[in-house]
């Protein structure tokens, strides 16, 4: 568990070899490997490192009703932006600024992306495919995998090759997966486990899961990979982190060939100037794209990296579908935060008319005997029998669907607003089309079928109209091999900048429907390959 | 049922005031660390206070929960004392709740009978009231004072094994509860999860 202090000193770092920008899984990594191979790196966070002693207190506020106060402080000035699609877009609770980034709230869910996925123009005429495939990236996801302590098994008929087991032994199966396995294998649906990145037994970096509970937003044990890990690491390596300091622009050279320094402002409003041989923007699938904008100047008018037009654009996220009721049998649920069974036997496309789904098994459906009593009106017996009621016979079905890339969905620059510095706050342009609909339904039907044949009777339905993103930003500075129609190459490295790199989820050319951080650690550590080859 | 001194210490880890924090199970007996200067100003809960607070949770809590007093004691007391904002919101709460009491039935919370001491919250509107730390009275009532105690019982293991769950959210019960399937029908018919 990370135990550094807020920076008291937030000068630039003379001769610094790298610039990392952003603190959460991408930039950790990438700065920790860079550390450990000997350069010299800073990284700049805009949010604060939090204090592992008030992770209790972050756990009652998320459990308790009536503090509306931000679990990780999202909110403000600071974090101001507008949303403007047909559909809203809660950015703030989507994200978290902080040494760590969102996998300070994350549920923990680390799968690979599928071999389709990284061709699915070739293979079914949708979209674009990636410039590198499995392949490619398998080495990668090894070491991702290893990097995050997943636990898992190679018991998925569905998951792509392997070259090893997974780091630590899966959880095992919770008392409702069986019944939903029974279900499932009456209706040839085969479940398998889940790649958790939690201790399923103490390894050097945390001790094992206890069971919390609260995985999503908070994990208080540490037992739950956060990046807080690998910054600490790098910082032993070597490593400089500076918190609390928001990048305003970067600035080039003359040429407009290279990044020559990011500039950014201290909580006391000093404003500083970092420079580095290399850059890395890893600040989100939001905040990347809006630096990049933020950046423009007479040479770059649209942006930074922009010579393309994709910066911002072809925005995704994965869309939650749901089904949930309740039993006349006693279901287990609420002991543990995080599930242990999942299908992924809907997940490849068989043509262009849906995308994928991932079919998941909640360990967590209905309230807990206290989120009921809180909300009670009754106190005493008649509370007691209301929370036996309301407790115990829950079962729910969620999934993640596929959206995939359309320029108009982007994030791009509200000039009539701005943040606490006087820039443009982030517009979110979002949407969904009738294909991301279509495969909601389609999982829906799934769902139904399976609580069905469990003999449920269902009571809510989370459908094309009442559906919600799961809070993973993708697709807004796009890999490729084309400069005219890509931000970035196969390495990460944008095409206009040649020591401008960018890691995260806005590299993902399509977005699957697999939890993405596996996939931005596995490239981030490629990336990081990449920067010590040209060092 | 009978709630000990380790449910109280159980529903303190659940909302961080026992210093049971990290990756091992839950101690017994809360760790004595040396007071800082904000701990040796932080508010005290007094008998009074207490007995308050006894009064109400024996509104709140189902007739079959033993040892109300002690339990309150030990989870309110140190969560007073180590977190002071929390703390002053409490005994604020405690004031007010005494306050109307006084008003409308001339007596102390804890010196009406159950009847209209549970006839008081409903007067008050705190059963229906939303909690809200910086609300109106009822709103500040339920979220410091009812929703505390309440709290306090249901994020217990005890507590919540009242209903079946015996690991509930913001108690660290381990990983083993999670995979057992129901274990016992009691005489009331409630399935219970293994002892």
């Amino acid at each position: 568990m990370s135990g550094g202090q807020s920076s008291q000193d937030r000068t630039p770092t003379a001769n610094a070899d790298v610039c990392v920008v952003g603190a959460g899984p991408a930039g950790a990594l990438v700065a920790d490997r860079l550390a450990s191979a000997g350069h010299e790196v800073v990284v700049l966070e805009a949010g604060p490192r939090f204090d592992p002693e008030e992770r209790e207190e972050r756990m009652e506020s998320h459990l308790r009703p009536g503090d509306d106060t931000p679990i990780w402080g999202m909110g403000g000035p600071r974090d101001a932006y507008s949303s403007s699609g047909e559909r809203f877009y809660p950015l703030n609770a989507a994200r978290v600024k902080g040494v760590g980034g969102s996998t300070l709230h994350w549920q923990g869910m680390v799968m690979r992306m599928h071999e389709q996925d990284f061709r699915l123009d070739s293979a079914v005429g949708v979209a674009e495919d990636w410039p590198i495939d499995y392949d490619d990236l398998q080495p990668y996801y090894a070491a991702a995998e290893a990097a995050l302590g997943v636990a898992g098994a190679s018991d998925n008929p569905f998951a792509p090759p392997r070259e090893e087991p997974h780091p630590l032994p899966a959880f095992p199966p919770s008392h409702s997966d069986s019944l939903f396995a029974d279900a499932c294998e009456e209706l040839g649906i085969a479940t398998h486990s889940v790649p958790n990145a939690r201790n399923s037994e103490p390894t050097d970096d945390a001790g094992a899961c206890v069971g919390y509970g609260t995985c999503r937003p908070v994990c208080p044990s540490g037992a739950k990979y956060e990046a807080t890990r690998h910054v600490d690491s790098a910082q032993r390596g070597g490593a400089r982190v500076i918190d609390e300091v928001p990048v305003q622009r970067l600035e080039h050279d003359d040429a407009g060939d290279r990044v020559t320094a990011a500039v950014y402002v201290t909580p006391e409003g000093e404003e500083h100037r970092q420079k580095a041989d290399e850059f890395v923007l890893a600040a989100g699938g939001v905040e990347t794209p809006r630096l990049l904008l933020l950046s423009a100047s007479e040479q770059y008018p649209d942006g930074l990296a922009n010579r393309s037009g994709a910066v911002g654009r072809y925005f995704m996220d994965h869309l939650f579908a749901g089904v949930g009721g309740r039993l006349d049998e006693r279901t287990r649920q609420k002991h543990v935060g995080f599930n242990t069974t999942e299908s992924h036997q809907f997940y490849d496309r068989e043509d262009a008319s849906r995308g994928a789904i991932k079919l998941e098994f909640l360990n967590y459906a209905g309230p807990a005997p206290a989120d009921i009593a809180m909300g009670a009106d009754s106190f005493g017996d008649d509370l007691l029998g209301e929370i036996r009621e309301g407790y115990g016979n829950h079962v729910a079905m969620g999934a993640l669907v596929e959206q995939f890339p359309r320029a108009e969905n982007r994030i791009t620059l509200d000039r009539s607003r701005t943040d606490d510095h006087g820039n443009p706050v982030p517009e979110v342009i979002w949407s969904l089309d009738d294909r991301t609909r279509r495969t909601i339904e389609r999982a829906n039907e799934i769902q139904r079928a399976v609580l069905e044949e469990l003999g449920a009777d269902i009571e809510w339905v989370v459908g094309p109209d009442s559906t919600g993103p799961a809070y993973h930003h993708m697709g807004t500075t796009r890999m490729g091999t084309d400069p005219e129609s890509s931000v970035v190459d196969a390495d990460l490295r944008t095409h206009d900048l040649g020591n401008l790199t960018i890691a995260g989820s806005s590299v993902f050319v399509t977005g699957g429907a697999m939890n993405p951080t596996l996939t931005i650690a596995a490239l981030a550590l490629k990336a990081a390959d990449a920067i010590d080859a040209r060092l | 049922m009978r709630l000990t001194r380790r449910d109280a210490l159980a529903a303190l880890s659940a909302v961080g005031a026992a210093g049971v924090a990290g990756c091992s199970a839950p101690d017994t007996e809360r760790p004595e660390d040396p007071k800082t200067t904000s701990e040796r100003d932080a508010p005290e809960l007094a008998d009074d206070d207490l007995e308050t607070l006894v009064a109400l949770a024996n509104v709140l809590y189902p007739s079959e929960v033993e040892n109300v007093a002690e339990f309150v004691g030990a989870y309110v007391r140190p969560r007073v004392r180590d977190r002071p904002a929390h703390g002053r919101g409490l005994l604020d709460a405690i004031e007010t709740l005494n306050e109307y009491a006084q008003t409308l039935e001339g007596e102390r919370y804890a010196g009406l009978d159950a009847a209209a001491r549970e006839e008081l919250l409903t007067y008050m509107a705190v059963d229906t009231a939303d909690p809200d730390p910086h609300g109106d009275d009822d709103e500040r009532l339920r979220y410091y004072l009812v929703n505390d105690l309440l709290f306090g019982l249901y994020a217990s293991p005890t507590g919540a094994s009242l209903a079946g769950l015996e690991n509930p959210p913001g108690y660290p019960g381990g990983t083993a509860s999670y995979q057992q399937g129901p274990a016992v029908t009691d005489t009331r018919g409630n399935q219970r999860g293994p002892e």
